[in-house]
């Protein structure tokens, strides 16, 4: 049984990580030909024409602004909306949280399209305008959202109501309340929501495609490589995207590592995600 | 601490950017192009019900894929002891970390018809497969993209079985069968329902794995919807048709699903 499962577990990683390893190999393939799958030496020239690519690194400077202000603006807005959900009454929280989940169960192709057609209309009326980072914040904003109103909300059902009212009573502002008592004790959540809005905002390409006009980002770029028929520069790319993800994973892994038990706690949370 | 009006903001902002665009769909889905109300669109909807059905069995068949590869390797890794555990969890995460489209094009390179996988049957003297531009490669690449959605809620669910409720059925006579038939599995129903659901709707309203690896014979929904909205087709008011109909497939199948999670164990539900 124990070698069974082991063997069975080993076919299952296999399958996951072998097209990964396959875009790695070939990224340093030397081939003039430019084909997907002859090896003709190793070459880094693939990587050389990635650096030189002025729409690449365009994209990718595009993403990483969408990505900071779509995290940045979600996380103010919907940890406020969290409290504010908070103290609603249990008719108005059901009815303002199932709205919150329509985003996330709705398919994205259906969030993209919906999003289009606003901004398509908006464009219009404000005469003529093109859609393109605006809209893109805009609507990265729109589907970060329910990811941190979710990672807010257990944090602050964890917390004592009390501590709030007391910090007043001695002697504390509202805000000061807030910001001295409240949230320091909502930060992991609040954290947590940021990290995942901006990882979302960085992975969309469905949504991005359809309000995004003529700009492009990171996955739209990447979009339009595959379209053509022969582009070595995304293994290259893909290569690059994936240590660094790797190496990221890496050092947090490690940063963690003297704490297990919260290790194993950040394993649990991030499958309930 | 009642603080109603931090939401407001929020408030506002999902009436602007849910309510209204949900709205538009609807609107335009019931309007001509003179934008006078109409139900021809929705009724040429029904033009396309071999497309809807190839999606929904597609995604019907990705997902059973899923669920059946993905239980054992949940099963095991939960079974697995504590640092062995972590680095298998994170190794079925960190593909999920990667853009999709990059993920499905390595299967591109793999599959086609002067891919990697028919050199190597060349090279072993075997006939080669045609295997890219078919469903079959339409539900691998819905299966390998994913997966670890299955994988994870299955995982959090089956680590949280209480060990001791398994002994006792042990204790009480029940064989190995009979204890993942009777406790395992309806322990790990909200598990399996949060996964179906995170690999189905992705996989219904794809459009990006049925173009890459179906070629264009294979179209799903979400080319449709695509090519009303970005496409050469451009008709909006036909594309908020087909939208609006997914939407309410997608609702109904979400509704069909939390039926059976009232039925069976609620307790650890990661309903997403």
């Amino acid at each position: 049984m124990k070698t069974a499962s082991r063997i069975y577990t080993f076919f299952i990683f296999l399958f996951l990580y072998a097209p990964i390893a396959v875009l790695v190999v070939f990224s340093f393939n030397g081939s003039e030909t430019m084909s997907r799958s002859v090896w003709s030496g190793f070459s880094l020239r693939w990587y050389r024409l990635l650096f030189q690519d002025r729409m690449l690194l365009n994209s990718l400077r595009n993403t990483l602004v969408i990505a900071v202000v779509a995290a940045a603006v979600s996380t103010v807005l919907g940890t406020a909306a969290a409290i504010g959900i908070g103290g609603m009454n249990k008719w108005a929280r059901r009815a303002v949280m199932d709205i919150t989940n329509f985003p996330m169960v709705n398919p994205d192709i259906v969030t993209g399209v919906s999003l289009m057609l606003l901004f398509v209309a908006a464009a219009r009326l404000l005469g003529n305008r093109s859609l393109g980072m605006l809209s893109l914040i805009l609507a990265h904003i729109t589907f970060c959202l329910p990811y941190v109103i979710l990672s807010v909300m257990p944090k602050l059902r964890q917390m004592d109501p009390n501590l709030y009212e007391a910090a007043q009573d001695l002697g504390c502002a509202p805000v000061q309340a807030f910001f001295k008592v409240v949230l320091p004790e909502i930060l992991p959540g609040v954290v947590t929501g940021m990290l995942m809005a901006f990882t979302l905002s960085i992975d969309d390409f469905v949504i991005s495609y359809f309000t995004s006009g003529t700009t492009q980002t990171l996955p739209i770029f990447i979009y339009a490589m595959t379209r053509k028929r022969v582009s070595p520069e995304i293994n290259a790319l893909s290569t690059l995207l994936f240590g660094t993800i790797f190496a990221l994973l890496m050092i947090l892994n490690f940063r963690i590592a003297g704490n297990p038990g919260r290790r194993g706690r950040k394993a649990g949370e991030g499958a309930d995600q | 601490m009642k603080m109603k009006s931090a939401a407001f903001p929020y408030l506002v902002w999902m009436a602007v950017f849910i309510i209204v665009p949900t709205m538009l769909v609807v609107i335009f889905a019931f309007t001509g192009r003179d934008g006078s109300f109409t139900l021809r669109n929705l009724e040429s909807v029904g033009q396309y019900s071999n497309v809807f059905l190839r999606s929904i069995w597609l995604g019907a068949v990705a997902t059973a894929v899923c669920l059946a590869a993905g239980y054992p390797l949940a099963y095991f890794i939960a079974q697995a002891g504590g640092r062995r555990r972590n680095v298998l969890i994170m190794l079925v995460m960190l593909p999920m970390w990667m853009n999709f489209l990059l993920r499905t094009y390595a299967w591109m390179t793999l599959l086609e018809d002067s891919g990697l996988i028919n050199r190597a049957l060349t090279f072993l003297g075997l006939p080669t497969l045609h295997m890219i531009n078919t469903q079959g490669a339409v539900v691998l690449g819905m299966v390998y993209n994913y997966i670890p959605y299955m994988i994870l809620p299955l995982y959090s669910v089956l680590t949280k079985i209480d060990k001791s409720v398994v002994e006792a059925a042990q204790d009480l006579g029940a064989d190995s069968r009979k204890v993942f038939l009777r406790i395992t599995l309806p322990m790990s129903m909200p598990g399996i329902i949060s996964g179906v659901t995170m690999v189905f709707v992705p996989a219904v309203s794809t459009f990006i794995i049925s173009r890459m690896l179906g070629g264009g014979s294979n179209l799903l929904i979400g080319d449709l919807i695509d090519m009303q909205f970005l496409g050469s087709a451009y008709n909006p008011n036909l594309g908020s048709a087909i939208s609006l109909v997914l939407m309410i497939l997608i609702l109904i199948c979400m509704g069909i699903m939390n039926q059976f999670d009232k039925n069976g164990a609620t307790e650890g539900g990661i309903m997403v």
